[in-house]
């Protein structure tokens, strides 16, 4: 008998990776796996490994031991064997990665347009009416006025150099999606709407994506499924909403209780 | 001269340098490093281009040194006067006699042929640096080919002139490879980089970076499909010569709005015009 198959595809694999600076300063032994099409959050306090796993994972940096497995359409590559060539090649062709400060992620002194087109040119895309194009179309996608696609991402406020960079690295269309705390350091509802916009095109695109957040909030509105993070180590993981509303380790609870409601 | 070395450089500098120019013969278009000297010139004046030419000199050659074209300019009358002191070889201002040819930010309007040598001074030879002020970035974008952002630079100044209003130093690729600043000499001279039949060799001196374009070899200006490579055109003649094919510099004659368009190239201007009378 032919059983249908219930597991999701898996698209990137974490196994037994570590990265230590020092003692618990890092992450170490970690394994997840993250399903294509779902939004897996990494959560847990300043200092526990969260950017550091990001790092090991978009092939930033290189862990001290274990592998990073990617399932790409036609092989499977374990990210830190292949070349330095190939890695580059596949952040700038089939990956994206969204800094939590947009000025770390765009180009300050070029455009918005350019900025939006850099990953196109990148690509082989040499055809500046169709560049330009894709720019107004991902501006008005990501509710920029379409009209500014010239005006410099400095004359920009916080919240939309945030989307610029978003459409900047959606441009592409990539498979999978970092992000490092979008909402970080945005006010409360400049961080709503971007959430809405966010949600839409994960929606939309059928984006596979690993997020980063303190915010448990943000988490709830985006997350498929989450991770619990504390001293480089996962201690708990499962479905958002099963985590935020059952959490069974001691720290997650300790996480989930000590968020504030209005 | 006595107490210097032939052409002014000591022989086992002249060999390091002669190692990084074979080198960078073998790869058209990378940039070779090379322990730089200190000339008797300030950086920025073209100390590059010197180490090479003295590197590269021997006795039976005939040098040629222009400076935005003009063999009778600062720099080039300097740095010929320097060669015929301290090497003691022929110097001429006829692009079709000399051998090796150092300039400062042009081609010589008259065709080059096999054998000849043309030196260029560079001051920034790393076309990415505007955009990626990392050294070991840039080396890894080269090693990589991760050429895109030379695009970002061209697509900017469309967007904001309506045409690519980069007019000098405009980057090129180099045997379907390397992409490569051709040191500051306007766009109109790319065409002339494209299989040229002389050897182009340049040399940075600050950067102590030296980097060659090999005779017979594949030039392409960067561009876009819409906005395709062009170069100056200008609607008057040479005011000297008449001629409708160089490349010509702006000169003010008064204070009053008057102006008149000039070859850059002096060699050229004065054959053409001994032609036409």
């Amino acid at each position: 008998m032919k059983h249908p198959q219930l597991e999701p595809p898996t698209l990137l694999e974490a196994r037994d990776v570590s990265r230590l600076y020092g003692p618990d300063k890092g992450c170490q032994e970690i394994d997840l796996a993250l399903y294509r099409g779902e939004v897996l959050g990494i959560v847990g306090e300043s200092g526990s490994g969260k950017s550091t796993l990001l790092r090991l994972l978009s092939g930033l940096e290189r862990p001290d031991g274990g592998q990073v497995i990617y399932h790409a359409h036609d092989a499977t590559l374990d990210l830190y064997a292949i070349g330095e060539a190939r890695r580059r090649a596949l952040l700038r062709m089939e990956w994206g990665l969204v800094h939590q400060n947009p000025r770390d992620g765009l180009r300050l002194g070029v455009s918005a347009g350019a900025n939006i087109g850099e990953r196109l040119m990148a690509l082989g895309q040499r055809h500046y009416g169709q560049l330009r194009a894709a720019g107004q179309d991902w501006m008005a996608r990501v509710e920029l006025d379409a009209e500014r696609i010239d005006d410099a991402p400095n004359t920009f406020s916080g919240g939309m150099q945030q989307r610029l960079q978003i459409a900047r690295t959606l441009v592409t269309r990539p498979q999978l999606v970092f992000m490092d705390e979008p909402t970080g350091g945005l006010d409360v509802s400049v961080q709503a709407r971007l959430l809405d916009m966010l949600r839409t095109l994960v929606r939309e695109l059928g984006l596979s994506v690993i997020l980063v957040t303190h915010d448990l909030a943000v988490a709830r509105l985006l997350a498929h499924r989450l991770v619990v993070m504390r001293r480089g180590r996962i201690v708990e993981a499962g479905l958002t909403d099963q985590i935020l509303d059952d959490p069974q380790h001691a720290y997650s609870q300790l996480l989930v209780s000590s968020v504030l409601t209005p | 001269m006595n107490g210097y070395n032939f052409a002014y450089l000591d022989e086992q500098t002249k060999r390091m340098i002669r190692r990084g120019l074979l080198k960078a013969v073998a790869i058209p278009g990378y940039q070779v490093p090379f322990g730089g000297r200190e000339m008797p010139m300030p950086y920025g004046w073209g100390t590059g281009g010197m180490q090479l030419t003295a590197s590269i000199l021997g006795q039976h050659d005939v040098l040629k040194v222009i400076d935005q074209g003009a063999d009778d300019t600062t720099n080039a009358v300097s740095i010929r006067a320097f060669f015929e002191r301290v090497a003691d070889v022929e110097t001429t201002t006829r692009a079709t006699d000399a051998s090796v040819i150092q300039t400062r930010h042009r081609i010589p309007e008259t065709p080059l042929v096999q054998g000849q040598i043309m030196v260029f001074q560079v001051p920034i030879p790393e076309p990415l640096r505007f955009i990626e002020p990392s050294e070991t970035e840039t080396r890894l974008m080269h090693a990589l080919e991760e050429y895109g952002v030379m695009h970002v630079k061209l697509y900017e100044d469309i967007a904001r002139h309506g045409h690519i209003a980069t007019t000098y130093a405009y980057p090129v690729k180099v045997d379907g490879r390397y992409v490569t600043d051709p040191s500051p000499i306007p766009k109109f001279d790319n065409p002339k980089l494209h299989m040229c039949e002389a050897l182009m060799l340049f040399g940075a001196g600050r950067e102590k970076r030296l980097y060659a374009i090999p005779p017979y070899t594949r030039v392409e200006s960067l561009d876009f499909e819409d906005h395709p490579f062009e170069v100056q055109r200008w609607e008057a003649p040479c005011a000297l010569c008449g001629s409708q094919e160089s490349f010509l510099d702006e000169v003010i004659t008064d204070d009053a709005g008057g102006r008149m368009f000039v070859c850059s190239d002096t060699d050229y201007c004065r054959q053409h015009s001994e032609e036409v009378a």
